[in-house]
C-alpha cells in the first residue's frame, strides 16, 4: 500500500518540522538529485522508487506484528506526539529560537516546491538556476529581516554605525541586491531554455510570495505576544486532528472532490471542537505574562524579555450572558478574557477558510502528480504538506490583529518621526500637542510654542 | 520580407529601441478593437503553438489615410514613416495629459496599467490554449481589481486624510481596509479552490501563477509610479521621458555608429548605441531636469485641498528645487573657466536616475525580448500599429518606477508627514502621550523649541 512508501524516505532526517535542521537542508540538494534523475524518466511524478526505510529500527521491530495499516497509524500517532512535544520545547526556549525555527521551516518548504518545480520541467540542469533561486530566497529575507530587525531593534540599531547606514539605505541595498539577481537572470538565458527559464522564475517568484512574506508575517505576530503566534497554530493542528476524528468516527457526506477523504461530518465536528479548544486554550494562556506580552529587545540586557502590564485583550473582564445560555447554565455574567472572544474569530477561520488552504495543496499535489511534497517526516511526507493550512491563518492573524487589535507599533512611529525634516516635525507636534488637548491628555495650560 | 510582416500585423519590431510612451488615449479607444483582433489570433494560432500572432487574419490597425499616403514608399521606409507618424500623437497626447493634471495622470496610468495586464494574460491564455478554462477569466480580473482595491485604498487614506475623515463611510472602510482587503482576495482565492476541474489542474494552477506574477509585476510598480507622482510631477515626467530619451537616442547612435553587438537576446542592440544613449541621456536628462525645475506645478507635492476638492499643486519649493552654488573641481575649473556654477540638486539626482535608465533600464527590455521568445510571440498585441501592444512601449518603464521610489524613499526623504500623523492618531492614547513627550525631548534638545518650557505633566 501507499504505507510502505510513505515509510520509506530518502534521507535520514525524521525530525519534526519545527527542528532546526539547518545541516539537513544542506545534504538534500545531494539526494534530492538522486531521486530527481530516477524520477526524470516520467512527466515530473518525483515518485520514490525503493525508498530505504526511514523508520527508525526500534519502531519497526515493536510494530512489526501489526498489520501495515495499523502499522501506518502508529508511526503517524507517534511522530504526532514527537512534533507536539517538541513543539512545546520550542515554546519553551524563547522568542529568539522560535524565530530560528520559523526561519528553518521556510528554507525548507521552499526547497520543497522548488525541488517540485526542478522535477516537473526536467530543468535541474538549467545553468545558474539553483544558484539564481537561492540568491532571490537570500535577498527577499534580507528585505524582511531588515524591516523587522530595524522596528524592534530599533536602539541597538542607532548604537552601532554600520547598522545605522544598513537600515537608513535599507530599502534602496535590498532594491539593488535583487537587481542584481535579476540582471544575472538576464544575463543567463539561454536560446534553448528560454520557456523553462522564465517558468523557473515564475515558479520561484511565486514561491516566494507564498512562504517568506508569510513567514514573515508569523514572526510580527510572534512580536505582538506568544499567544498570537501559538493560539493560531494549535487551533490549525486541532482543528486538523478534530476534523480527523469526526471524519473517522462520523464521516459520511463527501465534503469536496479535491479530497475525497474530507467529509462534512468531520468539517462541522471540526468546527465547533476547535472553536471549543481555542476559548480553553486562550484561557489558559492569556494567564502567563510568558504569553501575553509584546516581546521586546532589551538594550541593556542584550536579550529578548516579556515583561508587561498585560493589555485590556487579558484582563478578566464581565460579560453578561445572554438570557439563552442563562435558562441553561444558570448563571448571570461570566468572566472571560476579552482575548477567548477573539480567539472564537480566529478558530472559526482556521476551521472554515483554512482548509482551503489544505484543498489548493492537494489540487497542486495533483496537478502535478505529486503524492506528498517530500519524504521528510515519515507517515506525513514533506514539511510543506504539515504547513500548508498554517499559511492562510498566519496572513489572516495579523490582517486580524493591525485591523481590530490596534494597529501601528509605537517605535515604528517614533522612528518615522525622527526621520522627518525638523519643520516637519515642529508642525506635527503642535497637531498632536493639540489632538491631545483636545482629547482632554493634556492640560490646556501648556506654555510651549 | 519582414517588413511585410510587421505592416501586416501591425506588430512593429520588438527588439526597436523606440520605446515611446502611449497615452491612455490610444489605449482605451483600442480596447475594443484589440480585443477582437486579439480573439480572432486566438482561434487561428490556438491549433499550432502560439507562434507569431501576426497572421493574415489580424486586421491591419493603420488608419486607411495613412496607407493610401503611403503607397509610394518601398516598404521599408513606409514602415519607419508610420512608426515616426505616431510617435507624433503619443508623445502628444503625453504633454496633453500632463497639461491636464495630475487626475488625469493618475487615469491615464490606471488604465495604461489594466491595458498591460490584459496584454500578459491573454499570452498567457494563448500558451496554454487555456480560453474555456471555467471562471478563469472572471477570476483574473477579479484578482486584478482586489489588489487595486487594496494599493488605491492605502492611497487615497494617505493623501486624502482630510476627505476620509470627514465621510463616515470611507472612515470606516479606511479603518479596516486592509482586513476588506484580504476578505476580498481570499474570496477569489476560494473562488479558484472550488473551481479546480479534475482534467484542468495543472492548466489552472499555471493560470493562477502566472496571473500572481503578473499583478506583482504590473499593479505593484503602477502604484509605484502614482506615488513617485504625488512627489511631485517632476519625479513622474523625469524618469519617464529620461527612459525614453534613452531608447531613442541608443537606437539613433546605434543606427548611424552601430558595429558591435551588445547581447544574444536582441541583436539590433550595439555597444555604440548603448554607451552613446548614456552619455546623451545624462547631458538631455540634465537640461530637462534644470528647466523643469522652476516651476511649481511639476516640483511641489500633489495635495488634496479639502476645501476646494480638487488636487493644488503649490508650495514653497523644496531645497532640491532651489539653486544652490558648488564649487567646481579644479579639473573642470581650468577647462571651463569658472568657479562655480549654480545648480539645482536635482539637476544633480536626474544624473543618477539617468544612468540608471541607460545601464539597468536596457535589462527590462532584454527580459522582455527573451519573454517574447520563449513564448514565441512578435510582440505583445497588436494594440499600436508600427509599435506593438502598450506592454512593449512600457517594459522599461517598469524597472524605473520601482527605482525611483526606492530612489525618493532612501535619498530624498522618507516617511510623509500626514501619513505618520494618521498613525499617531490611531495609536493608544497613553502610546500618543508617550510618543509626545519623546516628540518634545527631542526637539527641545536640537534647539527647535524654546528649552524653558515649563512642562506640567
Amino acid at each position: 500500500m501507499t504505507d510502505l512508501r510513505h515509510r520509506g524516505a530518502r534521507d535520514t532526517d525524521q525530525q519534526q518540522p519545527s527542528e532546526d535542521k539547518g545541516s539537513d537542508s544542506e545534504l538534500k540538494p545531494d539526494k534530492d538529485g538522486v531521486s530527481d534523475s530516477e524520477s526524470k524518466v516520467d512527466s515530473g511524478v518525483p515518485e520514490v522508487p525503493v525508498p530505504p526505510d526511514d523508520t527508525p529500527e526500534v519502531l519497526n521491530k515493536a510494530l512489526s506484528g501489526l498489520s501495515s495499516r495499523w502499522k501506518n497509524w502508529w508511526v503517524r500517532g507517534i511522530l504526532t506526539l514527537a512534533m507536539i512535544s517538541f513543539f512545546f520545547i520550542i515554546i519553551y526556549l524563547g522568542p529568539m529560537v522560535l524565530m530560528m525555527i520559523v526561519l528553518c521551516v521556510q528554507i525548507k518548504c521552499f526547497h520543497e516546491i522548488i525541488t517540485i518545480g526542478y522535477s516537473v520541467y526536467h530543468s535541474y540542469d538549467l545553468p545558474w538556476f539553483r544558484t539564481l533561486s537561492w540568491y532571490f530566497l537570500l535577498c527577499v529575507n534580507y528585505f524582511f529581516y531588515g524591516e523587522t530587525v530595524t522596528d524592534y531593534f530599533f536602539t541597538l540599531v542607532q548604537r552601532e554605525e554600520p547598522l545605522r547606514i544598513l537600515s537608513k539605505y535599507h530599502r534602496f541595498i535590498s532594491f539593488a541586491l535583487y537587481l542584481t539577481g535579476f540582471c544575472m537572470f538576464v544575463l543567463s538565458l539561454v536560446k534553448k531554455h528560454y520557456r523553462l527559464q522564465f517558468y523557473m522564475f515564475g515558479w520561484t517568484h511565486v514561491t516566494l510570495l507564498i512562504v517568506v512574506t508569510q513567514s514573515h508575517l508569523i514572526i510580527h505576530n510572534l512580536f505582538e505576544g506568544m499567544i498570537w503566534f501559538i493560539v493560531p497554530i494549535s487551533c490549525v493542528i486541532c482543528n486538523d486532528i478534530m476534523a480527523y476524528m469526526f471524519g473517522f468516527f462520523f464521516g459520511r457526506t463527501p465534503l469536496i472532490k479535491l479530497s475525497p477523504k474530507k467529509t462534512w461530518e468531520g468539517f462541522i465536528g471540526g468546527l465547533f471542537a476547535t472553536i471549543v479548544f481555542g476559548i480553553l486554550l486562550s484561557y489558559v494562556m492569556a494567564s502567563c505574562r510568558y504569553f501575553v506580552c509584546p516581546v521586546e529587545f532589551n538594550n541593556d540586557s542584550n536579550s529578548f524579555q516579556v515583561d508587561c502590564e498585560p493589555s485590556e485583550l487579558f484582563q478578566l473582564q464581565e460579560y453578561t450572558l445572554p438570557s439563552v445560555l442563562e435558562s441553561v447554565t444558570g448563571w448571570t455574567t461570566v468572566r472571560l478574557y476579552p482575548f477567548q472572544i477573539h480567539s472564537i474569530a480566529l478558530s472559526s477561520f482556521a476551521s472554515i477558510v483554512g482548509p482551503f488552504g489544505g484543498f489548493f495543496a492537494s489540487g497542486f499535489k495533483r496537478a502535478f502528480k505529486i503524492k506528498d511534497f517530500a519524504n521528510t517526516i515519515p507517515g506525513h511526507g514533506g514539511i510543506m504538506d504539515r504547513f500548508d493550512c498554517q499559511y492562510i491563518m498566519a496572513t489572516f492573524v495579523n490582517v486580524y490583529i493591525a485591523s481590530f487589535i490596534r494597529g501601528p507599533n509605537p517605535s515604528k512611529v517614533i522612528q518615522q518621526l525622527l526621520a522627518l525634516r525638523p519643520d516637519q516635525q515642529l508642525h506635527i507636534f503642535n497637531s498632536l500637542k493639540a489632538h491631545l488637548i483636545e482629547k482632554g491628555l493634556l492640560p490646556a495650560m501648556e506654555v510651549n510654542a | 520580407m519582414t517588413e511585410l510582416r510587421k505592416r501586416g500585423g501591425g506588430g512593429g519590431d520588438p527588439d526597436s529601441t523606440d520605446n515611446i510612451s502611449d497615452k491612455e488615449a490610444d489605449g482605451e479607444d483600442r480596447l475594443g478593437l484589440s480585443g477582437d483582433a486579439e480573439g480572432e489570433c486566438d482561434v487561428d494560432s490556438k491549433t499550432d503553438t502560439p507562434d507569431v500572432p501576426v497572421s493574415t487574419a489580424d486586421t491591419d490597425n493603420t488608419p486607411e489615410c495613412l496607407t493610401k499616403a503611403l503607397e509610394g514608399l518601398p516598404p521599408r521606409w513606409k514602415n519607419y514613416w508610420i512608426r515616426g507618424v505616431l510617435s507624433i500623437p503619443m508623445i502628444s497626447s503625453f504633454f496633453l495629459i500632463t497639461y491636464m493634471g495630475p487626475i488625469a495622470l493618475i487615469v491615464a496610468v490606471m488604465g495604461v496599467q489594466i491595458k498591460c495586464f490584459h496584454e500578459i494574460i491573454t499570452i498567457g491564455y494563448r500558451v496554454y490554449h487555456s480560453y474555456e478554462l471555467p471562471w478563469f477569466r472572471t477570476l483574473s480580473w477579479y484578482f486584478l481589481i482586489c489588489v487595486n482595491y487594496f494599493f488605491y485604498g492605502e492611497t487615497v487614506a494617505d493623501y486624502f486624510g482630510g476627505l476620509v475623515q470627514r465621510e463616515e463611510p470611507l472612515q470606516f472602510l479606511a479603518r479596516y481596509h486592509r482586513f476588506i482587503s484580504f476578505a476580498l482576495y481570499l474570496a477569489g482565492f476560494c473562488m479558484f479552490v472550488l473551481s479546480l476541474v479534475k482534467k484542468h489542474y495543472r492548466l489552472q494552477f499555471y493560470m493562477f501563477a502566472w496571473t500572481h506574477v503578473t499583478l506583482l509585476i504590473v499593479v505593484t510598480q503602477s502604484h509605484l509610479v502614482i506615488q513617485n507622482l504625488f512627489e511631485g510631477m517632476i519625479w513622474f515626467i523625469v524618469p519617464i521621458s529620461i527612459v525614453i530619451c534613452n531608447d531613442i537616442m541608443a537606437y539613433l547612435f546605434g543606427f548611424f555608429f552601430g558595429r558591435t553587438p551588445l547581447i544574444k537576446l536582441s541583436p539590433k542592440k550595439t555597444w555604440e548605441g548603448f554607451i552613446g544613449g548614456f552619455f546623451s541621456t545624462v547631458i538631455i536628462g540634465f537640461i530637462m531636469a534644470h528647466l523643469m525645475s522652476r516651476f511649481q506645478y511639476f516640483v511641489c507635492p500633489v495635495e488634496f485641498n479639502s476645501e476646494t476638492n480638487r488636487f493644488s499643486v503649490e508650495c514653497e519649493p523644496s531645497d532640491l528645487f532651489v539653486m544652490q552654488e558648488y564649487t567646481l573641481p579644479a579639473v573642470l575649473q581650468n577647462a571651463l573657466k569658472w568657479e562655480t556654477v549654480n545648480l539645482y540638486p536635482f539637476a544633480i539626482h536626474s544624473v543618477f536616475l539617468s544612468s540608471f535608465a541607460s545601464l539597468i533600464g536596457p535589462f527590462g527590455g532584454f527580459f522582455a525580448s527573451g519573454f517574447k521568445r520563449a513564448f514565441k510571440i512578435k510582440d505583445f498585441a497588436s494594440t499600436i500599429p508600427g509599435h506593438g501592444g502598450i506592454m512593449d512601449r512600457f517594459d522599461c518603464q517598469y524597472l524605473m518606477a520601482t527605482f525611483t521610489h526606492v530612489y525618493i524613499g532612501s535619498f530624498v526623504r522618507g516617511p510623509n508627514p500626514s501619513k505618520v500623523f494618521q498613525q499617531l492618531l490611531m495609536l493608544q492614547p497613553e502610546q500618543q502621550l508617550g510618543i509626545f513627550h519623546t516628540l518634545h525631548s527631542h526637539l527641545r534638545e536640537r534647539g527647535m523649541l524654546p528649552p524653558a518650557a515649563t512642562q506640567t505633566e
